[in-house]
């Protein structure tokens, strides 16, 4: 049989699974640079970290949102962009960026938020690359306004394409963004159930590895039960597939002082390796202020790594009924139609999945969660979705003030300056 | 004494994101900051295409349009969205002001400030620091309609 370009790359699901059975954390940073040398730089010295690496290609915004124009415009002037322009730098730019590093054995994900991914699927194979994340319902609903019924058919789309490639001999791998939606203030029940739900519609396109993320939200304990969840759940629906979690470092308003940021961040790989997650998406003590310099997240890859070699997997999570409140979501949400997509378009429509906060058009905008006296996060309203508000949470009307509040939880404990 | 508890009637906003922001806890801060000031706001949320805004007054006829933006392309978009609005001669006076974190290295340079004033914006917000100006801002628009007869 004749291997294609594609065979050459090395298979990001098997990479992750290989350092999961070995006992070690793969950590990966959220880097992306405009400038190719630059990009070149930040994944090696990511590969050359003192951690077990994947590296990180970010796209830029321009790109993500399909404005290639706006993109070309900057690059020609010398701009600032905040990441990668993956579509406008080409095919030989990128494989230049990328020699000696995915045919090597170094994987590289590309990373995006975009709910029409198209041209940047069409970017990223041409330059050799086969993993990348996102989600019909996790790339729209927190990221701009494109209905939910085109997201679902560009993602059907994308992950066609990739699924595709696995009969020219390469695995491509594809992450849900599914446990990150709009990074805070939402219930973990709802994040594992749009992750699984999310895993289960790339798996029904014909996908064999997938990974299951997972955004470290304010309180540890029910974090852990969270990610245990979400490997029971996937367990269930996802026979036959390669699938990890993935735990994202806290994605909200993150800790001033280095100490707090790093407080965190040790938390995160704490938690990742006691609920069995394999891959840790790391944060920098910079990124509350700024795109952070390679040095930064190398500094974070390290210390993430550092922190998960002292922590110890295999805890028992309590139960709190957070598992049965993401099963009955899923459930939900399946019995509306076969095809996922399709039931996940209907699960908005009718509010059966409602996501707090989010202001896309096509969310119900019905639901409401608030942090408890307990650092817990609470559902205050559910909307019509097939679950109970938590009766010991107290129901207050969101202020600008409480949000600010809530929002900047994280980096009054972590800094220690929380007086509550 | 009736002067004095005469309620300053409320200004018609309207919050919004630019065209490449798909950040949205900024905007909704600033709807609820808004509200909570008395005032009414439709949230037109994240990724707003410049001709969707400039639609959307020319529809509404807002008093006041509040730019949110944090992901570093704000003095860029901004200068896309102020022109696609001033283009419009019904929303040539519309008040419109931009906030955030407006670049990629979290500095806005005064040059930068002086463009987006120059553009057309009536005031811009660098960093957190500068919410209270912004509701000074919005007060001071506020009485100003309220002494117009």
């Amino acid at each position: 049989m004749t291997r294609m370009t594609m065979a050459t790359a090395v298979s990001f699901g098997a990479r992750v699974a290989e350092a999961h059975r070995a006992g070690v954390l793969v950590v990966q940073p959220r880097m992306g640079f405009a400038d190719p040398a630059r990009m070149r730089a930040g994944l090696l010295a990511t590969r050359d970290a003192d951690a077990e690496t994947v590296g990180t290609l970010t796209v830029d915004s321009y790109t993500r949102l399909g404005d290639l124009a706006a993109a070309r415009r900057a690059l020609e002037n010398g701009e600032p962009l905040n990441g990668y322009p993956i579509a406008t730098h080409g095919p030989a730019t990128t494989r230049a960026v990328l020699a000696d590093l995915v045919d090597q054995g170094f994987p590289v994900q590309v990373r995006h938020g975009s709910p029409a991914p198209g041209a940047i699927i069409d970017a990223m194979l041409e330059a050799g690359l086969t993993a990348t994340e996102g989600g019909p319902v996790s790339y729209c609903l927190p990221y701009g306004r494109t209905p939910l019924a085109e997201a679902v058919e560009h993602w059907r789309r994308a992950a066609d394409r990739l699924a595709a490639l696995q009969d020219q001999g390469a695995e491509p791998h594809l992450e849900t963004f599914g446990g990150c939606m709009l990074g805070q203030l939402c219930p973990p029940g709802l994040l594992v159930a749009l992750s699984v739900l999310e895993g289960m519609f790339f798996a029904q396109r014909g996908l064999r590895s997938v990974s299951l993320s997972y955004a470290q939200q304010t309180c540890p304990a029910q974090d852990l039960e969270a990610v245990a969840a979400l490997r029971r759940l996937a367990a269930e629906e996802l026979p036959g597939i390669d699938w990890h979690v993935v735990v994202y470092t806290y994605m909200g308003l993150y800790p001033r002082t280095p100490r707090g940021a790093s407080a965190v961040l040790a938390e995160a790989a704490r938690l990742a390796v006691r609920g069995g997650a394999a891959r840790l998406i790391v944060k920098t003590e910079a990124e509350g202020s700024r795109i952070p310099t390679i040095a930064e997240n190398v500094a974070a890859l390290e210390a993430a790594a550092r922190a998960a070699r002292r922590a110890t997997p295999g805890a028992e999570p309590e139960d709190t009924g957070l598992y049965e409140e993401a099963r009955r979501l899923v459930d939900a949400v399946r019995e509306l139609a076969d095809d996922v997509g399709t039931a996940l378009v209907r699960a908005f429509r009718r509010h059966i999945l409602d996501v707090p906060y989010c202001l896309h058009p096509d969310n119900p905008r019905r639901s409401a969660a608030a942090i408890g006296a307990d650092g817990r996060l609470h559902w205050t309203a559910v909307g019509g979705m097939p679950i109970k508000p938590d009766p010991a949470a107290r129901v207050e009307p969101l202020t600008a003030s409480s949000l600010l509040h809530a929002l900047s939880y994280m980096r009054r404990v972590y800094d220690g300056i929380d007086v509550s | 004494m009736a002067d004095a508890t005469r309620r300053i009637p409320p200004l018609r906003t309207v919050v919004t994101g630019v065209a490449s922001d798909a950040h949205t806890w900024n905007l909704l801060y600033l709807q609820l900051l808004l509200q909570e000031l008395g005032h009414q706001v439709t949230n037109l949320g994240a990724c707003v295409p410049e001709d969707l805004l400039a639609e959307h007054c020319l529809a509404e006829r807002p008093d006041l349009v509040v730019v949110g933006t944090v992901n570093g392309h704000g003095v860029r978009d901004g200068l896309r969205l102020i022109a696609a609005l001033r283009a419009r001669r019904e929303l040539a006076r519309l008040p419109v002001v931009i906030g955030g974190r407006l670049t990629t290295d979290g500095r806005t340079t005064p040059a930068q400030v002086r463009r987006l004033l120059d553009a057309g914006f009536a005031a811009v917000f660098d960093g957190d620091a500068e919410i209270t100006e912004f509701c000074l801002f919005v007060s001071a628009l506020a009485m100003r309609h309220a002494a117009v007869p």
